[in-house]
């Protein structure tokens, strides 16, 4: 399926906040989750998910850390904030009423 | 997040890394991170049987057009562009290199100031109610490429030898500016300072080059900097204007004279440290943003065209003859200079694959109506030298008119077989570049021989 482009655009911070408030995590692992969460339809193009990631952190919706991993290399994690959750709140209760809206016609839609 | 037991995957990424480095929207944390995410990739995808080479592919596929990646960054962080404007040391060179150049840039700039006012301990004062004596418009350039030729043998790394070499036209320079017994008010005099910068501008961009003066695109890399340090040149001199009129209204505010501050030192030392840090920040930013000459050239070569074809078309109507004055043939020498500096940085950025286009029509149209002008202008001014005889400002500015026409005219027949598809753009490219030290020999000429030849009039 091909997903507009706008729309990819538009759903990333929402994604991107959700699964952060189910914990901490880094970008290889966000992306993974993403596809994971769509069953591979929403394909990001991965290096496009860090200036997401540090537009959020601009705005105070996300703390990032570096940590030690493994081999002496380190690893950015990301920790959704306070105001990040409320964030995510609303976006939730926007994305909802867009979802419900939708349903409604198209439901109408099937029953004609 | 391994490190791979597979060299050539390691360079690989090493080279990957390198690249992403380049960009000046992206810091080295950032790049950081994105590597981390492409070993990761690399492991899951190895692990499921592709080999190094082919994981790789496909990881840096994935991780999307660096181009677009870039923007993105640059989108999200915007400051950082314009950081880099100033404090511009490449995300590869380290810190203290950056430093030791604003060093060198510093000395070398304040090294200009000074010796400018070195030949006042030797009895050539300025004097701000005097004009200044020509002594130094003379040896302005003497001044202060020079040491623009030590900045940039030092950027480059050249050697003594190279400097040595290019010593010797400076030598030159300072022999031929001072030697010779002028006449007061003399022409040839106002001749030698007119040239004498042009024919040493050919020295500094031999070392801007790295002394390679025949390899690769080093000669058209030093148009685009003589264009944008001119255009530097005169923003700082804006700002050094703005400073001359506060010091004026705050020291007259409090009864004092600064005249001989302003005219003494800060007029003729600014001038010489200006270039010097103009230079520098050219340098420094020049690939950060899109350069300002082309982006000019594209603003007045539709201008100059439609003056040009209004200018015929108006002579053509009335049949009034050019009225041949003094400061005729200068006048249309100047022209000629624009509409070859407008081809000339319309070449510097064109890409030369690209097939011809309306703005390359245009040009054509531009360089053939300046051709003709000329050609009106040349015979008026012949009748006049053959009724009058010649002077070294007539001989001069007539050198200059045909090697200017000749440039031209080349160019136009190399435009016409481009637009019309029969050659490529790189051969009037070539042509503009190898044309370049033409100019530099005949100002040389000017400065050595006319002054004998017309007897230091």
């Amino acid at each position: 399926m091909d997903m507009s482009k706008d729309l990819v655009a538009a759903s990333a911070t929402p994604l991107v906040l959700a699964i952060l408030a189910e914990g901490d995590s880094y970008g290889y692992a966000i992306i993974k989750r993403v596809a994971e969460l769509s069953g591979g339809h929403l394909q990001w193009t991965d290096g496009m998910l860090y200036p997401v990631l540090h537009r959020l952190e601009r705005q105070g919706l996300v703390a990032a850390k570096w940590s030690a991993a493994e081999n002496g290399r380190r690893r950015k994690y990301y920790r959704i904030s306070k105001e990040g959750r409320v964030q995510l709140a609303a976006q939730r209760q926007q994305w909802r009423t867009v979802d419900g809206a939708l349903r409604g016609i198209w439901m109408q839609a099937c029953t004609v | 997040m391994t490190a791979f037991a597979d060299q050539p995957l390691e360079d690989q990424i090493a080279q990957w890394r390198t690249y992403l480095r380049r960009r000046q929207a992206l810091h080295s944390a950032d790049v950081e991170e994105l590597e981390v995410h492409l070993r990761d990739q690399l492991v899951a995808l190895t692990e499921v049987g592709l080999a190094g080479d082919e994981a790789f592919l496909v990881a840096v596929k994935r991780m999307g057009s660096l181009d677009a990646l870039s923007r993105e960054f640059a989108r999200a962080h915007s400051e950082r562009l314009w950081k880099q404007l100033v404090m511009a040391p490449g995300a590869e060179t380290p810190a203290d290199t950056g430093r030791a150049e604003i060093f060198v840039v510093l000395s070398l700039a304040v090294a200009a100031a000074l010796a400018v006012k070195v030949p006042a301990l030797f009895g050539h004062p300025i004097n701000p109610n005097d004009e200044p004596p020509l002594f130094y418009a003379r040896n302005a350039s003497l001044f202060v490429f020079p040491l623009l030729t030590v900045y940039f043998l030092w950027k480059r790394g050249l050697g003594v030898v190279s400097g040595l070499w290019l010593a010797l036209p400076f030598a030159a320079a300072a022999v031929f500016a001072n030697v010779f017994p002028f006449s007061t008010r003399s022409n040839t005099e106002v001749l030698t300072v007119l040239h004498l910068p042009i024919a040493l501008w050919l020295a500094v961009g031999f070392a801007y080059v790295g002394g390679r003066w025949f390899a690769g695109g080093g000669r058209m890399n030093f148009v685009r900097f003589s264009g944008e340090l001119a255009i530097y040149y005169v923003l700082i001199a804006l700002g050094g204007f703005a400073v001359i009129l506060f010091t004026f209204m705050m020291f007259r505010a409090i009864d004092m004279n600064p005249d001989w501050f302003v005219a003494g030192w800060l007029i003729p030392c600014g001038a010489a440290g200006a270039l010097i840090i103009g230079s520098w920040l050219v340098e420094a930013k020049q690939s950060v943003i899109e350069n300002m000459a082309p982006v000019l050239t594209r603003l007045f070569t539709p201008l100059f065209t439609l003056l040009l074809l209004v200018f015929l078309a108006t002579m053509a109507w009335t049949g009034s003859p050019i009225n041949v004055k003094r400061e005729v043939l200068i006048g249309f020498d100047l022209l000629l200079a624009v509409v070859v500096g407008l081809v000339l940085y319309a070449a510097s950025a064109r890409d030369a694959q690209a097939p011809p286009d309306f703005f390359d029509a245009l040009q054509l149209l531009l360089v053939a109506s300046a051709l003709v002008v000329d050609g009106v202008a040349l015979a008026a001014i012949a009748a006049r030298i053959s009724e009058f005889g010649f002077t070294p400002n007539r001989v001069a500015a007539l050198g200059e008119n045909l090697i200017l026409l000749v440039n031209l005219a080349w160019s136009a027949w190399l435009y016409a077989g481009f637009v019309r598809r029969r050659s490529s753009f790189a051969v009037l490219e070539r042509w503009q570049i190898a044309y370049l030290p033409v100019y530099a020999v005949w100002a040389a000429l000017v400065v050595v021989i006319f002054p004998p030849l017309f007897g230091y009039r």
